[in-house]
């Protein structure tokens, strides 16, 4: 029986910085069009993955494969949203200069923009509702704005796999249903997507699959089949606490090196 | 009229307004990415850096700009070497660097029997003496370097703005950082002669902050940038004449008059 290959297999991946190995033979394959939800602890380990996965850090040893071939070979099949705080909002580039950047990847070196590239971006920016912001310089804009600017950007680089860091944490509830219908969309064009994020709730309601990180893997699967005692208590340790009911409440405190925001999520 | 027109009847003004011109625009390009991606420092390390490459030009006679073109480069892979795969942080390799080559350029220089005029003129400029040669040599760099921003603009900017959609996108960013480096100790070269050495890092800094504070996106920002850098470039030199003040210091500090007014505007607007 033949298969076409997975989307994104990884195959006894360590990563790290230096010497310092953050996640330890990590294993996993991700089918067509999948809607991963990557959860676990701050500092487990996820947007250390994502980075991997674009490129930015390479890997220590062991196998990313996409589409069956090796990280690196299919240019611009990855897109990636970063965290709001990792953007320099103070930048002189306006909206469309930013969600243009995404077709940078399409042309050559030296060629300007093409017609399509333009229809792209603009259809970009329509979909995620900020066309009339076109001409505002980023800075200007709302944190839910922001986010959006960054959802057309990935859309305008028409990716395989999109990856997204904490795109739940930290904005208005139109930016959350806007982000949400977006996954539907994409979904639609069998775009793969992994989202890092704290709200165990969503994962467990509008996600395929769930990948629980803590320096290693401690399950992937659905959801129902992921969230068990069993699993949480191993990746989130003291801070999961167990009812008699069988409710399990998960609280995280004070994000080392980040914004202090305090999240607690539930999971039945 | 004649108050504009009297200092050109001399061809050394003439040759000197166009090198300083040339220069101002070129400083307040290459100034947009110094400000963007915050290495200041490094412009102001990389034009100290140039001086043993100077001294050594001078005492053997040969030509200044090939002498401070060789120190810049060198100087600008060492700061790579050192810094590489995080052994040492870069500011800190940069500081190193910058003292060392500060004290060995002025050590060399100190051997000169006419020592305080020359360092002065390296330290500050002389634009007064560019020949047609120098001049030659200014408006061809500059042109190069100016050219080279034309072709990178696009992965300039994506390096400058978002270095991991650089990854994504599988931009070599290191080779563009490492050419960033040599397009600005190369633009450092070139201001040598003109603002000379410890106000060509004002040049590339001060030009390109005020743009910043008037426009919104990185095209505006280079054409306000090279404009005020002209504008100063020129008023700065009419100065010079005028109150017989060394011009390196009358351009910047006509830049500088720019900066505040410029950010006098933004504060004023904003309220």
């Amino acid at each position: 029986m033949t298969h076409t290959p997975h989307r994104l297999e990884v195959h006894h991946a360590n990563i790290g910085y230096g010497n310092k190995i953050i996640l330890n033979d990590l294993s996993f394959q991700i089918p067509h069009g999948a809607r991963v939800a990557v959860v676990g602890p701050n500092g487990a380990g996820k947007s250390t993955l994502f980075k991997t996965l674009v490129g930015l850090l390479p890997l220590q040893s062991g196998k990313i494969l996409i589409h069956g071939e090796s990280l690196g070979a299919h240019k611009d099949c990855v897109a990636y949203i970063p965290q709001r705080e990792e953007v320099d909002w103070k930048f002189p580039v306006t909206v469309y200069d930013v969600v243009m950047m995404g077709r940078y990847g399409q042309r050559g070196w030296l060629s300007r923009p093409s017609k399509q590239d333009k229809e792209i971006v603009n259809n970009s920016l329509e979909k995620m509702g900020i066309a009339n912001l076109a001409k505002q310089s980023i800075g200007e804009l709302s944190g839910g704005q922001q986010q959006r600017v960054f959802l057309a950007r990935a859309i305008s680089q028409e990716p395989h796999i999109l990856l997204m860091d904490e795109p739940f944490t930290g904005v208005d509830v139109t930016t959350q249903e806007t982000t949400l219908n977006l996954l539907d969309h994409l979904r639609e064009k069998e775009v793969t997507m992994m989202i890092s994020t704290h709200d165990l709730n969503l994962a467990a309601s509008r996600f395929d699959y769930v990948l629980l990180l803590n320096h290693k893997l401690i399950a992937f699967g659905k959801p129902p089949a992921v969230f068990v005692k069993e699993n949480l208590a191993q990746a989130f340790g003291n801070s999961l606490l167990v009812m008699e009911n069988g409710m399990m409440l998960v609280d995280e405190c004070c994000p080392p090196d980040e914004e202090h925001h305090h999240t607690k999520s539930v999971v039945e | 009229m004649d108050f504009l027109l009297e200092p050109l009847t001399y061809q050394f003004m003439q040759r000197g307004l166009i090198a300083s011109v040339i220069v101002g625009i070129l400083c307040a390009v290459m100034g947009t990415y110094v400000v963007l991606r915050g290495m200041a420092f490094l412009g102001d390390a990389m034009a100290h850096a140039i001086l043993p490459g100077v001294a050594i030009a001078y005492i053997f006679q040969g030509d200044l700009l090939i002498g401070a073109g060789v120190a810049a480069i060198l100087v600008a892979l060492s700061i790579g070497f050192f810094s590489k795969a995080g052994t040492i942080k870069e500011d800190t390799a940069i500081g190193i660097l910058f003292a060392a080559a500060l004290s060995l350029g002025v050590a060399l220089i100190s051997t000169i029997q006419t020592y305080a005029v020359d360092l002065s003129h390296i330290l500050f400029g002389n634009v007064l003496g560019v020949s047609v040669s120098d001049l030659w040599l200014i408006a061809g760099l500059s042109f190069l370097i100016l050219l080279t921003v034309g072709i990178f603009y696009k992965q300039f900017l994506v390096i400058s703005f978002d270095p991991v959609l650089a990854a994504t996108l599988r931009l070599p960013a290191e080779l563009l950082r490492n050419l960033m480096l040599i397009l600005l100790s190369l633009t450092v070269v070139v201001s040598l002669q003109t603002v000379g050495v410890s106000l060509a890092a004002a040049m590339l800094v001060t030009p390109a902050a005020t743009a910043y504070l008037i426009t919104k996106r990185l095209f505006p920002m280079m054409l306000v940038s090279a404009l005020i850098g002209a504008i100063s470039s020129i008023v700065g030199l009419y100065i010079s004449y005028y109150f017989n003040i060394v011009s390196g210091s009358a351009i910047v500090l006509t830049a500088t008059l720019l900066f505040l007014l410029g950010f006098l505007y933004k504060r004023v607007k904003s309220i």
